[in-house]
């Protein structure tokens, strides 16, 4: 659920543990991930900014939008980015990540002095700088030691790409382990990256949540929104895996819509849609692997070929050709040496259960009587 | 701005027929990209907007990337559509960057940053621009596969190049539109590459053939697909736009399907 999502990032970490860390992941064939990212970013703000959550302040590492674009966002969603208590600190690694302009800019510095909430980054590459910067300006916000800051990542993707996948998983790692860390999020284009990537992204995580289409395409060519149904361009589906800190982990399913004002969630409206997450889980098999009474009662019946029948009679073989009456006027020599008498060497075998499996750790020639 | 009828094309790239609903260039701030095939060229979509662009606006200007072609294929080109390069070129409003020697140096030696030297020229033109030109400034990149060859097929080198590009539409409200060839990234090791920049695209225009093969009259198809990006909230609302086209000696018409006998 979107709002646990957000109550679990308000809440923040508890004493000598891990920060929860939030993972958006979307694809192209729902490219909705950066509206949740911003739905999020919104509200935590809007705590913050109320004195309602762990954090009292947010670093934003702006690598896919610019910095602008965040404070234009949260301006219109009414939350003070310039009150006088400076609680919110944007790292801009977007308009210039690898210090290209520097060569054609004639000021050199093109931050703004008198803009207290803007730093650019030049050198998106070195990661382990990014975190001591990141945990510099977190701890600039807040201040003492007690004190916690929530950083929110607009583009592991972009990380990514500029790093190893080693680099961007110890980052997160560090940013979870730090003291005065209280919360993480940040956004992932899955498509984008190797199974491995993004799984090592996902156990970093604490929470990991999937922006799906509403409808999956049935061929293969449906990563392009274009090939996918209209429903597809407006709404789909949010689904929510965190994990406990007791191991358990809690899967979530929800609608979302997609409008101009922003984002909107709301329970699944199919007629079983308590079922519908649950049902997801289990895969769908065209035959039924549980047996039934009658099957069992049936299954407990059947004489099995060369196995003892215990009853110190000679072995009768079925060979299938035959019914058992039959065979019975047969003396078979075959096994009439092994159960003579007392005397000799004797194989007597007592079955554990009548409801044995067949997969037991015995071996499984032992009931073999040849 | 000429007085003529806006056709598919236009209607699916943010032209309105209404005037006052219209602004001067509906692709400020927004990067276009057009996909296409070996079997069905794009670059007939990038002809159509380098000539929208010098009529949209009196001071509009062009930076063009040529990594494909020389200056004379699209003084040809535009000729027949009825666009004078040469003139607009000497009114300052056409800038015609020749990348097709650019080889950039490999990883290792000395001056290892050739895309951004590149991105180092347009800025200098950009900023050699006379100031009522730069309100409405295009740069066309023709193409990216070249580029990435100019690159030495270093893929994340020509996402910096498109990211740092795409940053002068969300700073200076100009437009983007590159070609890209889709079916070189399809399959393989790098569907990532082709995968990246949709995600940057605003607007993407995607041309194939047509599904039953070769035809006289229709050359192929086309799907716009506009993200009604409001940069901070993210996607608004996607419009899907698919229609088919031929290409004429003089024009391209474009119609929906069906729709021609």
């Amino acid at each position: 659920m979107a709002e646990s999502v957000c109550r679990s990032l308000r809440d923040g970490a508890l004493e000598g543990e891990l920060a929860p860390t939030l993972t958006i992941k979307d694809s192209l064939a729902s490219p909705f991930g950066f509206n949740v990212f911003s739905h999020i970013l919104v509200q935590l703000s809007s705590q913050i900014v109320a004195g309602k959550s762990q954090s009292q302040g947010m670093v934003i590492v702006a690598l896919s939008r610019s910095p602008s674009s965040y404070i234009d966002l949260l301006k219109m969603n009414g939350v003070d980015v310039e009150s006088s208590k400076k609680w919110i600190h944007i790292l801009d690694c977007y308009t210039d990540p690898l210090g290209w302009k520097d060569k054609t800019r004639k000021s050199g510095d093109i931050t703004d002095p008198s803009n207290q909430i803007l730093s650019s980054y030049k050198t998106v590459k070195d990661v382990n700088r990014l975190f001591s910067v990141i945990c510099d300006l977190g701890r600039g916000l807040v201040g003492g030691s007690k004190s916690r800051f929530c950083v929110a990542i607009d583009s592991l993707s972009e990380l990514l790409r500029h790093s190893s996948v080693q680099s961007v998983a110890s980052l997160l790692s560090n940013l979870r382990s730090h003291e005065q860390i209280s919360c993480i999020f940040g956004l992932l284009h899955s498509d984008l990256h190797e199974e491995r990537a993004v799984a090592a992204v996902e156990y970093t995580s604490s929470m990991v949540a999937s922006v799906d289409p509403f409808h999956h395409s049935v061929d293969g060519q449906g990563s392009n929104l274009g090939n996918s149904s209209r429903q597809n361009l407006t709404k789909g589906k949010f689904n929510v895996r965190s994990k406990r800190r007791n191991g358990r982990v809690r899967v979530t399913c929800e609608e979302f819509r997609v409008e101009p004002s922003g984002i909107s969630f709301a329970p699944v409206s199919s007629v079983d849609g308590a079922a519908v997450a649950v049902a997801g889980l289990i895969p769908k098999v065209q035959f039924n692997l549980q047996l039934s009474e009658k099957e069992r009662v049936d299954r407990s019946r059947v004489v099995l070929p060369f196995e003892h029948q215990g009853t110190g009679k000679p072995i009768q073989i079925y060979d299938g050709r035959r019914s058992l009456e039959d065979s019975n006027n047969e003396a078979t020599p075959i096994s009439g040496g092994k159960k003579e008498d007392s005397g000799r060497g004797e194989i007597i075998y007592y079955r554990d259960s009548d409801d044995e499996m067949p997969d037991s750790d015995e071996d499984p020639d032992d009931d073999l009587d040849i | 701005m000429e007085q003529q009828g806006l056709d598919l094309m236009d209607q699916a790239l943010g032209f309105h027929s209404n005037k006052a609903q219209q602004q001067p260039w509906p692709l400020c701030g927004r990067f276009v990209l057009v996909e296409d095939c070996v079997d069905t060229s794009g670059a007939f979509v990038l002809h159509h907007i380098l000539k929208r662009s010098f009529t949209s606006h009196p001071s509009s200007a062009v930076i063009f990337l040529a990594f494909a072609n020389p200056i004379n294929h699209y003084d040809r080109v535009l000729r027949k559509l009825g666009c004078n390069l040469a003139s607009q070129r000497d009114t300052g409003r056409f800038f015609f960057l020749d990348m097709l020697m650019l080889q950039c140096p490999v990883e290792g030696e000395p001056n290892h940053d050739g895309l951004a030297a590149v991105f180092e020229k347009i800025e200098r033109v950009i900023n050699e621009l006379s100031p009522e030109n730069k309100k409405f400034v295009t740069v066309i990149v023709d193409d990216i596969s070249c580029l990435e060859l100019a690159a030495n097929g270093s893929s994340n080198d020509v996402l910096d190049f498109l990211h740092y590009c795409y940053t002068l539409t969300s700073e200076n409200g100009y437009a983007l539109v590159a070609l890209n060839h889709q079916d070189i990234y399809s399959d393989g090791e790098r569907p990532a590459f082709k995968l990246e920049i949709e995600y940057l695209a605003d607007i993407l225009v995607k041309v194939d053939p047509l599904a039953t093969g070769l035809a006289k009259d229709v050359h192929g198809q086309v799907m716009v697909l506009n993200k009604e990006t409001q940069k901070q909230h993210g996607i608004s609302s996607i419009k899907v736009n698919n229609f088919h086209f031929k290409i004429k000696e003089n024009n391209t018409e474009y119609f929906y399907a069906g729709t021609r006998t």
